[in-house]
């Protein structure tokens, strides 16, 4: 199903009367001289809108439910995608998704959260909020990456780790915690890709790797924009100006060397154009994966420490 | 909350003025709601002699609690707190940090000292929860890197008391970023073999929980203390239900295998004074 965002109306208007007009062209000379009119208009607004999204624009953008998600770049971009299910110790989490596969001929285990496209889909995924066994499993994964000199990809996508009361009585704190802990353990190349929403504890617990990347139109924050809003602001309507100080996009966090680099999304972004979304994506993970091919392992890890705890100081 | 905020700010000055503060010499037990003298509840470490309800300590109070003797000597944080997203919400970051430093006497919520705990040398960061609520920002990191590496260079053990609400919003994503970072520093402590111990005091929330507070090689929570990774509110607005009696307590988590100890105020020297000294002496004592 389409779904269109507030401000992308104009457009969306646009691309509705071309088809209506192609729809009812008897092949005309002059209907088709006013569709290409029509379109050169629609392109162009597109390109103008998203030249400049705001921060707020680009919080919709990231959460697009047409947006690629973790399932779209493993059937695109993986072979002999070999899910792996459970933590061993309580459970399965279908948030955090999991497995080893084949990417551009590489070996890898590969890691992130799946949203879920439809009712049914998101019902079983959590909206891509993951509970300890989730970070478990993880965990789990990134051991074996290690034991096996597999190089780790993740993709981050949530809007955070679930808050409910099993959650916490399992140890959310702990699972995040150790997470984030074997990311920097791993003798073995990690990459994580922040490809829609980075939400906080719940991304980071998977994104302290080597390089971190992030879609042009993704989002990486350390709370939601509402939920800052609704503390520092006492109100959720403040989310707008929430958003555009806490400095949450690709273009912010690489100037703050948060991030290491950003990916191009198609012009008017990843919803209108997934499977090159995913492409593009891949092409980026392959050459960062290249680039840390041939480094052993523990100058790997000290680098990404280094890298972590210089983080914020420009000296 | 603005209880306690009344009651231990003026605490140093009554001592010396007593007259000039007659409003804050009782107050109100929030366990039990009897009426406590300022008096007794310096003597008693901010614990209700009543009903043992642990209200929140001064983290120089703490110091002198853990610390051989109530010996201690301060280390030197470096760099000074910034303001790298030049944010601004109701109020600018900035200004908020100037409120916070007048009022705490301090640059940032996090203090590192260092000294013996039952003869072993100990090095402790501890937060300020008065210092915005010993939100997690740059210098968290920093402290928490450059105690970190006192401890491998003294062979102290390390002690982390967390008092925080989480992440300091901000500092945005630099503030997230402390999480690795603060990983990092009690990476560099497990790797030399020396003991990392937590003491989870009130509130140990959010960011500051999903990191280096869950690490310990043991922890040790504070009675009552609320220990939980999201806020009451967020959990009850997610799952539309009520939250179960004594929900993220020190003692819930205990039920449910977070933390090995609950300890009172009073056991607390001795507590950790008997940890240092199996963890840290390995040789067999000749004596039977
Ligand atoms: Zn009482």
């Amino acid at each position: 199903m389409a779904y269109h965002l507030e401000f992308e109306k104009p457009i969306v208007e646009l691309e509705a009367k071309i088809v209506e007009l192609k729809n009812v062209s008897g092949s005309g000379v002059n209907i088709s001289d006013e569709i290409a009119r029509i379109q050169e208009k629609a392109d162009k607004i597109l390109v103008q809108t998203y030249a400049k999204l705001s921060a707020d624009q680009k919080v919709q953008v990231a959460r697009h439910p047409n947006r690629p998600h973790f399932s779209d770049y493993i059937k695109r971009l993986v072979q002999d995608f070999t899910p792996l299910a459970g933590d061993r110790l309580f459970g399965e989490d279908c948030a955090l998704m999991g497995g080893l596969g084949r990417f551009r001929g590489q070996s890898c285990v590969i890691i992130g959260q799946e949203k879920g496209n439809d009712t049914e889909s998101r019902i079983k995924h959590n909206f891509g909020m993951t509970r300890p066994e989730g970070y478990r499993k993880a965990q789990r994964l990134m051991q074996m990456a290690h034991q096996f000199s597999l190089p780790v990809i993740s993709l981050v996508d949530t809007a955070g780790a679930y808050p409910g009361i099993e959650a916490e009585e399992r140890g959310q704190s702990e699972a995040i915690a150790k997470s984030i802990e074997t990311c920097l353990r791993i003798e073995t190349p990690m990459v994580s890709t922040v490809i829609g929403e980075g939400g906080s504890g719940g991304a980071i617990a998977i994104a302290a790797a080597d390089r971190v990347l992030m879609l042009e139109h993704a989002i990486y924050s350390v709370i939601s924009p509402e939920g800052c809003a609704s503390i520092l602001w006492r109100s959720a309507d403040f989310a707008k100006d929430a958003a555009r100080a806490l400095k949450i996009t690709a273009q912010d966090l690489l100037a703050l060397g948060i991030i290491d680099e950003i990916i191009e999304e198609p012009m008017g972004g990843a919803h209108r154009a997934p499977e090159a979304t995913v492409d593009v994506v891949g092409d980026h993970i392959e050459k960062v994966l290249g680039d840390l091919r041939g480094i052993d392992g523990p100058t790997l890890k000290t680098r990404r420490r280094q890298k972590f705890l210089e983080m914020g100081h420009k000296v | 909350m603005s209880w306690i905020t009344n009651f231990v700010r003026p605490k140093i000055k009554a001592l010396i003025t007593t007259k000039d503060v007659p409003d804050n010499l009782w107050a109100k037990c929030p366990g039990c709601e009897a009426m406590l003298h300022h008096a007794e509840m310096v003597k008693n470490q901010n614990v209700c002699q009543h009903c043992d309800h642990h209200m929140r300590l001064p983290i120089e109070e703490r110091l002198k609690l853990l610390f051989d003797e109530g010996q201690y000597k301060l280390v030197e944080l470096a760099k000074t707190t910034t303001d790298p997203l030049k944010f601004r919400d109701r109020k600018k970051y900035t200004d908020r940090l100037k409120d916070a430093q007048s009022a705490t006497k301090r640059k940032d919520t996090i203090v590192v000292a260092e000294g013996t705990i039952g003869g072993k040398n100990a090095v402790i960061a501890g937060f300020d929860f008065k210092f915005m609520g010993g939100s997690m920002g740059a210098a968290v990191g920093d402290g928490l890197v450059t105690a970190a590496r006192l401890a491998v260079g003294n062979k102290a053990a390390f002690i982390v008391i967390p008092a925080s609400g989480g992440a300091r919003m901000q500092e945005g994503m630099i503030s997230l970023m402390q999480m690795p970072r603060s990983v990092i520093a009690v990476e560099l402590v497990k790797e030399a073999k020396l003991p990392y111990i937590v003491l989870l005091t009130d509130p140990t929330t959010g960011g500051v929980s999903a990191s280096f507070a869950m690490l310990g090689d043991v922890h040790i929570a504070e009675p009552g203390a609320q220990i939980g990774f999201a806020g009451r509110r967020v959990i009850q607005e997610t799952i539309r239900a009520s939250l179960p009696d004594g929900f993220q307590t020190a003692e819930y988590l205990l039920d449910h295998g977070m933390v090995d100890m609950v300890v009172h105020r009073n056991d607390l020297h001795q507590t950790f004074a008997k940890l240092l000294r199996l963890l840290m002496n390995t040789k067999k004592d000749k004596a039977a």
